[in-house]
């Protein structure tokens, strides 16, 4: 293809995407945004996956059957949300056992949050309120994102992110309205969460590599720092229905700007799990690693087994 | 308060909550992601199933005792599921052989106590035939899938069937409370269902090129409550929340 003619695909592309047009997987797509999505969708993917770990280290230990069946519908959800979204970054050209290669090395990423422990019943009630109230405000703006599947995905993904958001405030609303020592546990969740939740919205806008180019193509719709103070202006009333100390002397509400002025973040604390070097790091992955090792003799006997089955058929067709 | 009809649901959903718990502790840890899912389900209908039984057990005991109580707050000997359920995730073939040893009972037995007496266990028995029917078929066809897949899935698969048979035999015993049931026509006979499953479960091992065992020598005690050693461990994590901190809401 001539130079004229991939210029002339490139404009025809920008302006679809201008259009609010949505890009499918047959179109035409330049190299770079094809790369872009795998990278971010495989990602989101990854994070649903790892997710899984925490949550379903409570689930034999969870603290009642209401509890417990709703803590395994939703670690059931998040294992849904990452077979859509496997599924969709599949539609790019990359296989899922690719993808799977790529987390299992440490060439992809997932979200760092889930490389902190989940110590305690009222973690459960943490990371829903928070970091699936995190992960709505980085979401919901990909409903509209340009790639038809992702937008797809998410969907649906966002719909099901509300609800467990909602059940986690309800987790911490039954503990903070419970016993005194219900409520310190809810707290100290609070105390270990908050911050690292703050960090979900990525690295401030100076030092975030993406943004622009993430921007044009509707990946993103608002900057990391737009969207942390979203976050932030909407959580704080929440901690005060609950009655909790949000864990930052610096936190005030701003008359003027109408928002919450808050307290500088650790960010050597984020880049230090980022590159692999936090609490949780190397559990999640070993348990990653670990269940796809343990079930290799799984895949391969549902693979021979087709492919007797599709034999023994193509033979009695004969 | 009617102790056999309570002591004849806790046989039940013993059985399902002691199994949706091993379950519950694979979620996040399947062989793919489609396992995995299939497994967490598995695992939430049978605790779907233990709350109407539980709830309804609580009623009968009338003592204020809730579902919470019942499931978690019992001493190892009073939990009365079948060896069969507490049996370890060793590996998967370990738990598709548990899955499907159990659900091919449990399918024979809702389809009976559809027909109880006792309106409230019908309807539970009614709700959750069409749940366990998905399970039988996700349970046998993996048993066939390993047993015709390699060489290496077919002996763990054989293997694992040939462990976990010595607990069969004790799902067709009858307790005391669960003769009384059955001749109020609220209970199933459960010795009548022996032939046809040993018969239904040999076909699916013969299908999938596994040798039917033949040991004759069985294990029992679950239903009086003298378990493996297994179950301790289990209960510890179950019971957990509810011993350390008594009396509270969640």
């Amino acid at each position: 293809m001539s130079e004229e003619q991939i210029k002339s695909l490139e404009r025809h592309f920008n302006e679809r995407i201008a259009n609010d047009e949505k890009i499918e997987p047959k179109d035409w797509m330049p190299e770079k945004y094809r790369k872009t999505h795998i990278r971010q969708i495989s990602q989101h993917a990854h994070s649903e996956i790892v997710g899984m770990l925490p949550e379903g280290n409570w689930i034999t230990r969870a603290p009642s059957l209401r509890r417990k069946v709703a803590l395994l519908a939703k670690v059931q959800d998040e294992a849904g949300h990452g077979l859509y979204l496997y599924s969709a970054c599949e539609t790019l050209g990359v296989s899922r056992d690719e993808l799977y290669e790529q987390l299992h090395t440490g060439k992809a990423k997932y979200s760092s949050i889930f490389n902190y422990p989940a110590l305690t019943w009222a973690d459960m009630g943490a990371i829903g309120w928070l970091v699936d109230g995190a992960a709505i405000i980085n979401q919901v703006p990909l409903c509209n994102t340009s790639y038809g599947p992702y937008a797809r995905a998410m969907i649906r993904v966002c719909k099901e992110e509300s609800f467990h958001q909602r059940q986690g405030f309800e987790i911490m609303l039954k503990l903070c309205n419970g016993t005194p020592e219900q409520k310190e546990m809810a707290q100290d969740a609070l105390n270990r969460w908050w911050w690292p939740s703050l960090m979900m919205l990525g690295p401030t806008d100076d030092k975030s590599v993406h943004t622009e180019q993430s921007m044009k193509w509707k990946l993103k719709r608002k900057t990391n720092d737009e969207l942390r103070q979203q976050f932030i202006d909407q959580t704080v009333p929440q901690a005060d229905v609950l009655g909790l100390t949000v864990p930052d002397k610096d936190l005030k509400w701003n008359e003027e700007r109408q928002s919450y002025d808050f307290g500088e973040i650790d960010w050597e604390e984020f880049w230090q799990v980022v590159k692999g070097h936090g609490p949780m790091n190397k559990e999640r992955m070993k348990a990653r690693v670990g269940a796809w090792e343990r079930g290799e003799w799984v895949r391969e006997a549902a693979m021979a087994h087709a492919e007797k089955k599709q034999k023994r058929k193509e033979k009695q067709a004969v | 308060m009617n102790s056999n009809l309570y002591n004849y649901i806790l046989g039940i959903a013993d059985n399902s909550l002691i199994l949706g718990q091993r379950l519950g502790e694979l979620c996040g840890h399947g062989p793919t992601l489609e396992t995995d899912i299939a497994g967490t389900n598995i695992s939430l209908d049978l605790f779907g199933q233990v709350r109407s039984y539980f709830q309804y057990a609580a009623k009968i005991a009338g003592d204020g005792r809730t579902e919470d109580d019942i499931a978690m707050l019992r001493k190892e000997r009073e939990y009365k599921n079948v060896l069969l359920v507490e049996q370890p995730n060793t590996n998967f073939a370990y738990t598709i052989g548990r899955q499907f040893l159990f659900d091919a009972y449990h399918l024979s037995f809702l389809k009976e106590l559809q027909k109880s007496a006792d309106l409230t266990l019908s309807a539970i028995a009614n709700k959750s035939i069409k749940e366990v029917s998905y399970h039988e078929r996700f349970s046998s066809d993996w048993v066939k899938r390993l047993g015709d897949g390699t060489d290496e899935s077919k002996a763990k698969m054989q293997e694992a069937i040939n462990d976990l048979w010595m607990y069969t035999d004790e799902l067709f015993h009858q307790t005391d409370a669960d003769k009384v049931m059955v001749e109020e026509s609220v209970g199933v006979d459960v010795t009548k269902l022996k032939d046809d499953y040993y018969n239904y479960v040999s076909e699916v091992l013969e299908e999938a090129g596994l040798i039917v065992p033949e040991s004759k020598y069985f294990h029992k005690g679950g239903k009086q409550g003298i378990h493996t050693e297994h179950l301790g461990y289990l209960l510890a994590d179950l019971q957990y929340m509810q011993r350390t901190y008594p009396n509270m809401e969640w």
